[in-house]
């Protein structure tokens, strides 16, 4: 036996993050995720993809409990984080465990400045100003638009100005991992982009692990390592990106590519009997 | 020169008076901006913040504590008082109502306000109390310019003068604290502010605190003018026009349309009551406030509304 062996064999980090069938319901009645059950390993870029109404801002609001305000709760399952189970934390205390969530839609607050917005991000901290001022440097950094643009009203700036002063927003608070809900809504293709660019340059640099609902399909799976596939509140498919991105069902449905009577994964029976949280 | 002098006095007067409207819109106005709620209950805070005060100041001063630290010690009682006011409201209230629509919560400020008025009386009594915080005589001023000079109450000097610290003061609060700014934050997106990690339910409380605290503030000066009682509770309505006129979600909306509520009326009542029968000054803040929303239905001061298309 050489010494190498038991180090190929131990068992590969855990996930810091790690959903186990999750269920979620809205207003006591309705049943919006049925059993989800995801991964997102330490530092990785994983894309949850889907049509309208899938799921996936559910999922991510879920983690972060935000839905907990929208009168949603997580109902059986279990979330860990960081090893810990984490369902049924305030988003405040997820923010401060280092998971953040970027919302869909921007959410910048509009009647305050750029820096402000970005400052807003830094409330949970408690290392002193110095390490903030820091951090908006280095945010500055990713973005120099928003450096011109620090003192105008968030309200006033372009959509994708306002989706880096959500994500930069978003990292003052020093996350491990960012929940980002898309990112491409609304924007020209050149900008989103360089939008996903600067995620992955955030990603490497900074190693925040990123979970990115996306349903620009094609753009996601170019930076994400990793795809889970939800249809109506289910995970019908997972995979390595490479493989998703040349899987022919994920180009029919999801690429536009082929053509056919099916639609959907609903139209494939094996799809529809795949139980995740037996396998 | 005498209609002038006239004129003046009553100007002055109308406006020092409605510096106290200011007051009591400030409160709605912190907690409408915050969280989307409007207030009924804002001048049973005055009611409950004046009894609080005056109780406790009578029962330290008849055990012979000094008066200075009666004050102070009646104010901190005063200040305490509101701020478990605003937590139950926060726990009970608020948390288990949270996303519903608008005008339930409304509708909830409603019950607090009879809860409020019910439990103030009943903890403290439904006397008349009366209060001597500030000196109420009158001054008289330019008496050279103008024959007799023009009276100005000092209560009313003084409720403006605390009315202007208090101002100045939530705007530093506001611009340059980091409670401050989160609650910013949470008056322009709640999901936003909770998605960066700011505890909604923490700043909700702060906002109440903050209103109760503006509450207490006001009790001092209206009680000072009219004592204590229940009819406090009244200025709720008074304030209504004032935040119509200034805009419900603009603090200088709500100091600038009390100015004009409280100098509208007097000189109202002064110059247009002879023609027209008197008795103006109790339904001419409605009418003013029925012509700004014919006219400018967001108020003076209204939110901008941006919107990007």
């Amino acid at each position: 036996m050489n010494a190498v062996a038991p180090a190929a064999q131990s068992a590969p980090t855990p996930p810091i993050l790690s959903l186990k069938n999750i269920e979620v319901i809205y207003d006591h009645v309705i049943l919006v995720l049925k059993g989800v059950s995801l991964d997102v390993a330490e530092g990785g870029i994983v894309a949850l993809l889907g049509a309208n109404g899938a799921g996936k801002s559910t999922t991510l609001k879920a983690i972060s409990n935000l839905l907990h305000s929208e009168r949603g709760e997580v109902t059986k399952g279990a979330i860990n984080f960081k090893g810990e189970r984490v369902d049924g934390q305030t988003p405040n205390s997820m923010v401060r465990r280092g998971c953040v969530h970027v919302m869909e839609g921007r959410h910048c607050f509009g009647h305050l400045t750029v820096e402000d917005n970005l400052m807003t991000g830094a409330y949970t901290r408690r290392d002193g100003g110095a390490a903030i001022r820091q951090d908006l440097e280095m945010i500055y950094g990713y973005f120099p638009r928003l450096k011109e643009r620090r003192q105008s009203l968030a309200g006033y700036i372009s959509g994708g100005e306002q989706q880096m002063t959500a994500i930069g927003r978003a990292l003052m608070s020093r996350p491990r991992m960012m929940l980002l809900d898309e990112p491409s809504m609304g924007l020209a293709p050149q900008l989103v982009e360089q939008i996903f660019e600067i995620t992955k340059r955030i990603n490497e640099e900074q190693g925040v692990s990123v979970l990115l609902a996306e349903q620009n399909t094609n753009m996601a799976l170019k930076y994400a390592n990793y795809g889970y596939i939800l249809e109506t509140g289910r995970v019908v498919l997972d995979g390595e990106a490479k493989a998703l991105r040349e899987n022919a069902d994920v180009a029919e449905f999801y690429l536009g590519v082929g053509g056919g009577e099916r639609e959907s994964f609903r139209d494939v029976k094996h799809y529809k009997r795949r139980k995740r949280w037996l396998a | 020169m005498v209609v002038f002098g006239q004129f003046l006095e009553v100007l002055i007067g109308g406006l020092l008076a409605g510096v106290l409207y200011s007051l009591v819109a400030l409160g709605f106005v912190l907690i409408f901006k915050a969280s989307g709620v409007f207030n009924f209950a804002q001048g049973a805070m005055v009611l409950v913040a004046g009894l609080a005060l005056v109780r406790s100041l009578d029962f330290m001063v008849a055990r012979g504590v000094p008066t200075w630290a009666a004050i102070v010690l009646g104010l901190l009682f005063a200040a305490t008082v509101m701020a478990i006011t605003a937590a139950l409201v926060q726990r009970l209230v608020l948390g288990p109502l949270v996303n519903q629509d608008g005008l339930s919560l409304f509708m909830a400020t409603i019950g607090i306000t009879f809860i409020l008025e019910g439990a103030g009386q009943m903890i403290f009594g439904s006397d008349v109390y009366p209060l001597s915080l500030f000196p109420t005589d009158a001054w008289f001023m330019f008496e050279n310019a103008f024959p007799g000079g023009i009276l100005v109450n000092k209560l009313d000097v003084w409720g403006g003068l605390i009315a202007g610290a208090l101002v100045a003061g939530l705007a530093v609060f506001f611009q340059r604290t980091k409670t401050g700014r989160a609650l910013r934050a949470v008056a322009d997106d709640h999901a936003a502010a909770e998605s960066v990690g700011i505890p909604i339910t923490w700043i909700w409380f702060v906002v109440w605190l903050v209103a109760g605290l503006v509450a207490l503030v006001a009790a001092t000066v209206w009680g000072t003018k009219l004592g204590v009682q229940f009819s406090i509770t009244f200025l709720a309505l008074k304030a209504l026009p004032v935040l119509i006129i200034g805009g419900f979600t603009s603090v200088p909306g709500a100091i600038v349309g009390g100015l004009i509520v409280g100098a509208g009326e007097k000189l109202a009542e002064a110059f247009l009551g002879q023609h027209i029968g008197g008795g103006i000054e109790y339904w001419f803040a409605y009418v003013l406030a029925l012509a700004v929303l014919l006219v400018r239905p967001q108020g003076l001061f209204g939110e901008r509304l941006i919107e990007r298309i």
